[in-house]
């Protein structure tokens, strides 16, 4: 349309005008047919216990007015604003770019710097009483779900190997700390290691049927694997204890000194008034150990010819293969390797906790951990620490959402509409960046300079 | 066999079947040792299957294809060895392969048989130089201690890796693609694409190397080029050329031995003027039963 127009480009005319219109009333139209029965009418109970139906016209009319008139500034003024920005010539300002390279540059050493300080930071921004939630609920929490981000950005990111059961991992890390340490008394730093072999044995166990498996097939087979891992939970009652759990699962101590508030308590014998703090914070730095590390080892890994194989696995199997790459070994690794550091953080959690139970090893959490990878952009760590953060810290900070009475009335209760808002994020999050927050991929390696890939090059795996 | 030149490769018997079609039919031939070796034929007369049988992507429905690296008197084993069940026999002086036996990746590690595909397939996210560098996957595999102490940053891993390096970039200045070392693969030019691939295959230490029309798509410049580039790999690195080709300036001026395929069935073997002088070439090529080549030729004007 703008091919033979002198008019300037990004202004409306009349037929775009018509067609805006047009937009608006289908819109309106849409949101008329769904929003009639989710809002336009609702069910009550009288006095009698009979249903009445009640309708809310005002509020459904008012919907579909913000939803037409959405429409309308849409396509009048937010495209032809971005036709407009379309149409420059993208120059960069040389102070922009400078930040750009700068803040690439010193992003990853901030962001570390920061999660070493930041129990400090809660202690003394809240206090001993309000640490202990931004520690343990915020702080521990996150970086959990970073460790099993990185852990399936392995399986998912590098070697594009789709799987939806990784929760599987997790459970047996988490119930291979708890069984050993609970029968035979061994200690948290001496079980860590074993558990995260005893998931990467699982994690071949899981590869070698799968191996010829590629795409949705893949995903299908691995989702099946996380439920039956959950199922053999909750109906192996002798060993695991079934639905009830166990309980009582020994804590990680203080090189031998426990944290309770006994006589040979941490807090005792160092002189401190106890509190709940220090074990958080203990617990805090050990995850932030492990996290730091399945990243170093990732790293490492990506410039290794395993991780490089791993990558072009992901590009492109059959060129592996003509190439002399035993595809089957390769995948293998990837899933023994994200296995064991998902067995890590269960075994974590598991310690952290002190009660497991199968309810903390549904595919909602391999759905968050996918969700986590995807959103970060496949293969980007720092991606996917800040979309582990977004997506859990988020959560956690949307049950903060006490101020919105004062909008809404006392009668709004704001965590009703957490994984609504949620949901709504996300859906954002992938209009506007749809292969990741960091939707580049950097070279393992470079001869001169090393330059980041664009994203739609960049293959996303087949399985 | 016409040249004189011992066989590298010796291709018996094989046949390829799809369900009832048969691809492939009892085809016979061999390549022989540093010599470029070119399969032609009309399309869809069987030459991608016999090199996907050739390079183990595909299991021949029958047939024998026996590859020999070193002393040439191992040839005289391969009966032994086809009913002893083995893959290979390794002697002192060389070994002998039975390709129809091994899956793809042994067939491109041990046999040493590199290949480029016909569509082509680098790794078009990672940059030029990872590319060449996962081709040397099982040399660099072995440095690193099986990831073990390279993860350690043990071992002698980090000069391996500038070995590997370096041998990438002499590939690199051969085929004129320095100066995009660190670009991804899939942005370059569809013809470098095409050189990048070959370099990738030969970072393999390749003893055999089958090209799948390596001059598809390339103007007259670029396929030039890329004879001048398969008659050094040929002639500095001793490597063996299997080519399918259908530009016939390539196919003629550099192959010295061609096989000409038709509906999976051989219909000329030899030197290439005489295949070009071949009836039965001719009239394959122009799609007309053998008697009628005279008449075709006239009405096309040759």
């Amino acid at each position: 349309m703008r091919a033979f127009g002198a008019r300037p480009a990004g202004t409306v005319s009349r037929v775009e005008f018509v067609g805006a219109v047009k937009d608006a009333a289908i819109a309106a139209v849409l949101a008329f047919g769904l929003f009639l029965p989710l809002i336009g009418l609702r069910t009550t109970q009288d006095i009698r216990n009979e249903l009445t139906l009640e309708t809310r016209w005002p509020l459904l009319f008012t919907l579909i007015g913000i939803v037409a008139a959405g429409s309308l500034v849409n396509s009048l003024v937010i495209a032809p604003w971005r036709a407009r920005r379309e149409a420059k010539p993208r120059v960069e300002h040389p102070a922009a770019a400078r930040f750009r390279t700068a803040f690439s540059r010193w992003f990853a050493p901030f962001a570390i710097g920061f999660v070493i300080a930041y129990p400090m930071l809660a202690l003394w921004l809240s206090g001993m009483q309000g640490a202990v939630k931004w520690v343990d609920n915020f702080g521990i929490q996150i970086l959990i779900y970073v460790m099993l981000g990185f852990g399936l950005n392995i399986v998912v990111g590098l070697a594009g190997l789709l799987d939806l059961g990784y929760v599987a991992f997790y459970a047996v890390g988490a119930y291979s700390y708890a069984l050993i340490a609970k029968e035979f008394g061994l200690s948290f730093f001496t079980l860590l290691p074993l558990a995260g072999m005893l998931a990467a044995l699982w994690g071949l166990m899981l590869g070698f049927p799968v191996l010829r498996l590629r795409g949705d097939y893949l995903a299908i087979v691995t989702l099946a694997f996380g439920e039956i891992i959950r199922l053999v939970i909750i109906n192996w009652v002798p060993v695991t204890n079934g639905y009830a759990g166990i309980s009582g699962i020994p804590r990680p101590t203080f090189f031998g000194i426990p944290f309770n508030a006994s006589d040979e308590g941490f807090a005792a014998v160092f002189g401190l008034p106890f509190s709940p703090i220090y074990r958080g914070i203990f617990l805090y730095y050990i995850i932030l150990a492990l996290a730091l590390l399945t990243a170093y080892v990732t790293t490492r890994l990506r410039r290794l010819p395993i991780g490089r194989a791993w990558e072009a696995l992901r590009e492109d199997e059959i060129a592996c293969r003509s190439l002399g790459i035993n595809t089957t070994n390769t995948k293998l690794t990837a899933f023994a390797i994200g296995a064991m550091f998902g067995g890590f953080a269960g075994s974590f959690f598991a310690a952290r906790q002190g009660f497991i139970s199968p309810e903390s090893f549904t595919f909602l959490e391999s759905a968050t951990i996918v969700a986590i990878v995807v959103l970060g952009g496949m293969g980007s760590q720092i991606g996917v620490a800040i979309a582990a953060v977004a997506m859990i810290g988020g959560t956690e900070i949307l049950r903060e959402l006490d101020f919105l009475k004062a909008v809404f009335g006392s009668g709004f209760d704001p965590t009703q509409y957490r994984m609504l808002l949620f949901g709504l994020a996300m859906v954002l999050i992938m209009i506007w960046k749809p292969r990741g927050l960091i939707a580049t991929r950097e070279p393992s390696i470079a001869l001169a300079k090393r330059k980041a890939i664009a994203g739609a090059l960049v293959k996303e795996g087949r399985g | 066999m016409t040249s004189a030149a011992p066989a590298l490769l010796e291709v018996e018997h094989l046949t390829m079947r799809f369900g009832g079609l048969i691809a492939v039919n009892d085809l016979s031939f061999s390549a022989s040792h540093s010599e470029i070796t070119a399969l032609i034929g009309p399309n869809g007369a069987g030459k991608t299957t016999v090199f996907n049988c050739i390079t183990g992507f595909y299991k021949p429905t029958e047939g024998r294809i026996g590859l020999v690296h070193g002393d040439p008197r191992l040839w005289s084993e391969i009966d032994a060895l086809t009913l002893g069940g083995e893959r290979k026999l390794t002697r002192a002086d060389g070994t002998l392969f039975l390709l129809e036996r091994m899956p793809e990746y042994l067939v491109a590690h041990r046999a040493k048989v590199a290949r480029t595909f016909q569509n082509i397939r680098l790794f078009s996210g990672m940059t030029v130089l990872e590319n060449l560098l996962v081709a040397q996957h099982n040399s660099l595999m072995i440095a690193s201690g099986y990831t073990v102490l390279g993860v350690l940053g043990l071992g002698r891993y980090a000069s391996a890796e500038r070995a590997a390096i370096e041998k990438a970039r002499d590939w690199l200045a051969r085929i004129g693609l320095v100066e995009r070392a660190d670009d991804p693969a899939g942005a370059l030019p569809y013809g470098a694409q095409r050189r990048l691939e070959i370099a990738r295959a030969m970072c393999t230490e390749p003893t055999l190397l089958c090209l799948d029309e390596p001059a598809a798509g390339l103007n007259p410049r670029e396929t030039a080029a890329l004879n001048e580039l398969i008659l050094s790999i040929r002639d500095e690195y001793k490597t063996s050329v299997l080519l399918i080709e259908h530009d016939m300036s390539v196919v003629m001026e550099i192959s010295d031995h061609v096989v000409v395929l038709d509906y999976g069935v051989k219909i000329a073997d030899g030197p290439p003027e005489a295949v070009r002088n071949d009836q039965k070439v001719i009239a394959a090529y122009l799609g007309v039963a053998d008697e009628e080549v005279a008449a075709a030729e006239a009405e096309v004007g040759l």
